[in-house]
């Protein structure tokens, strides 16, 4: 993902003179392309987010759009007052990039693992966050949020992620993108959980449960209009989030659905539990079948809630 | 409005003044620590910031921010004596609904360049000023005043370690250095010294001046270089112009009363 952003931001760059890029002192083998070509727009600041949140909050203040890049815990816990004071504070166009979104640097332990990141940005003012759940939709919101007026917080994975979209897709701010239709559940992704969704949802079409599959690139602003047809449409809606279980995803629909009036879908929330990835190493994969977020997971949870069986073991439809 | 600038003495006893009139009608604290800063405003926007009240967007002009935002009244007063907005203002300071917030607000404050009140984020705020300053070669300077205590947070040394190594010759820093922090002194507290030697080493030029003096102010102000930011250190006295409530504590957080004020004003005078 990190390549698909950074290729799509020199495109952007090219064209925009007002366009920055700062990192705190990553992008190793990634972001080398940028300095080369906008050397007057590139800043390593070094190991010191909270002076980057700045810096880029006055380069704004002139009028430039600036890209922060960092892993996703060092981009928002390390600065968090200087995103919510300097950047919400002053509307700057300032869109912080992160990296590792999730357990995408899952070996190297908790510290670099991002599980809150979605809920401290979604409560700071007028700030959008975006969860891009293949490497078409991170094209796609990197040109969306470069051009959208104001905070933004682009959740990236790492690298590796497939092509899900055929091609680059028409994204809108807060708006849903469906994958494919069903009418028992409704399968709600946001970020690289696309990929095991719609996994899922073939376990679970296989077992007789129609099943749909929709990416939400777009945490905030939720696409609460999508929502609510989806929940009078479905039995269950489910979220799936590669974050901790508040303030994301899961939070966000839920708020959103308790507020409706009327019949609605149930919904089920599958996230990663509170505290589930402290003090152990294990890979991105290993971390998500633990916390139940792998494909098999997902189908089994779903079926359960339904209070159906699934047909044939998801391992032997991976075959 | 012309001429009103010429005399920085009164100028600065008149923000002092609107500082005591504003913590007392609105009981808020820090009067202490705007009297501290007040020469340093009273030049500052009298002689050494280019700035149009007419104009509080124009691009050219000079950007001051102030970081210790815990000292807005007088900020307040200093945009209004200037002429940015009507004096009459300053008399809703911290009402209800009011832009003039205890701690410096930019929105619907003309004149302000950003919010402060969380220490340690301005001088960053500045770096990213002075750089883009630089970079699309518009002639101004960045200003950014900061307080001794806020010095130990550690963003400040961040923005003091990238200003030096990125040449950012148009950024100057000044440190309301009164000795006095919100809970003792800075030197028990966390002590500062060597303090100007600390900014030398990060790479700044340094100059140490009487904070209560404009003409040494006026002329420490001008000592830049093209290629090194500026760290001006004023020696100031916390409570400036009100004997009893100098380098007291007590003044950083009790606002004054009816009797209070009229004695202060009386030491002011009425330039």
């Amino acid at each position: 993902m990190r390549n698909a952003f950074l290729e799509t931001l020199l495109e952007i760059a090219e064209g925009d003179t007002r366009v920055w890029l700062l990192c705190g002192d990553l992008g190793y083998s990634v972001l080398e392309p940028f300095r080369e070509r906008f050397p007057d727009r590139f800043i390593n600041v070094g190991v010191a987010e909270q002076n980057m949140m700045g810096i880029a909050s006055g380069l704004a203040l002139d009028g430039n759009v600036v890209f922060c890049y960092s892993i996703a815990n060092f981009s928002t816990l390390r600065c968090l007052e200087q995103i919510r004071n300097d950047v919400c504070g002053h509307d700057c166009d300032v869109k912080i990039v992160s990296v590792g979104g999730g357990v995408a640097y899952g070996s190297l332990g908790y510290s670099h693992h991002a599980l809150e990141d979605m809920a401290l940005m979604r409560a700071l003012p007028g700030m959008v966050v975006a969860a891009p759940g293949d490497l078409m939709e991170v094209r796609a919101a990197t040109r969306v949020l470069a051009e959208h007026s104001g905070p933004c917080y682009l959740r990236l994975g790492k690298a590796g992620e497939p092509a899900l979209h055929g091609s680059v897709p028409t994204v809108e701010v807060g708006k849903a993108l469906p994958m494919r239709e069903g009418d028992d559940v409704i399968l709600l992704s946001t970020g690289g959980m696309l990929e095991n969704a719609l996994q899922a949802a073939d376990f679970l079409d296989r077992s007789g449960i129609s099943t749909g599959v929709v990416s939400v690139p777009f945490v905030k602003p939720l696409d609460a209009a999508y929502v609510a047809a989806a929940v009078q449409r479905a039995k269950l809606l489910c979220t799936i989030e590669e974050h901790g279980p508040f303030g994301g995803l899961g939070d966000a629909v839920s708020s959103c659905v308790a507020r409706m009036p009327g019949a609605r879908a149930r919904l089920l929330t599958l996230n990663l539990a509170e505290g589930s990835t402290m003090d152990m190493a294990g890979g991105q994969d290993w971390f998500r079948m633990r916390g139940g977020l792998d494909a098999s997971g997902i189908a089994a949870a779903v079926a359960d809630a339904l209070g159906k069986a699934l047909a044939r073991f998801p391992d032997a439809a991976q075959s | 409005m012309k001429g009103t600038f010429e005399d920085i003495a009164a100028f600065a006893a008149r923000i002092r003044r609107h500082a005591l009139h504003m913590t007392h009608n609105a009981q808020q604290s820090h009067i202490a620590s705007c009297l501290s800063m007040a020469d340093l405003l009273a030049v500052l926007y009298c002689r050494t910031l280019r700035v149009d009240p007419q104009r509080p967007d124009w691009k050219g002009r000079d950007r001051f921010v102030l970081s210790k935002g815990h000292g807005a009244a007088i900020l307040y007063a200093a945009l209004a004596e200037r002429g940015f907005f009507p004096v009459e203002w300053l008399e809703h300071y911290c009402a209800d609904g009011s832009p003039l917030t205890d701690q410096v607000n930019h929105a619907g404050v003309p004149g302000v360049e950003v919010s402060t009140g969380s220490l340690g984020h301005g001088l960053s705020i500045g770096c990213g000023v002075a750089l883009a300053g630089r970079t699309a070669a518009e002639p101004y300077r960045c200003y950014v005043l900061l307080s001794d205590g806020e010095c130990d947070e550690g963003s400040v040394w961040e923005a003091a370690l990238f200003a030096p190594h990125h040449r950012l010759g148009n950024l100057t820093v000044i440190v309301d250095y009164n000795k006095l922090q919100s809970f003792g002194t800075v030197a028990e507290v966390l002590d500062l010294e060597p303090f100007e030697d600390k900014w030398r080493a990060f790479g700044w030029k340094v100059a140490e001046v009487d904070g209560h003096n404009p003409d040494l102010i006026q002329a420490a102000l001008e000592r830049t270089e093209v290629d090194r930011p500026l760290a001006l250190i004023a020696h100031t006295v916390k409570g400036k112009g009100v004997s009893f409530m100098e380098n007291d504590l007590l003044w950083h957080y009790r606002p004054p009363d009816a009797g209070e004020l009229a004695a202060a004003l009386q030491e002011i005078g009425d330039l």
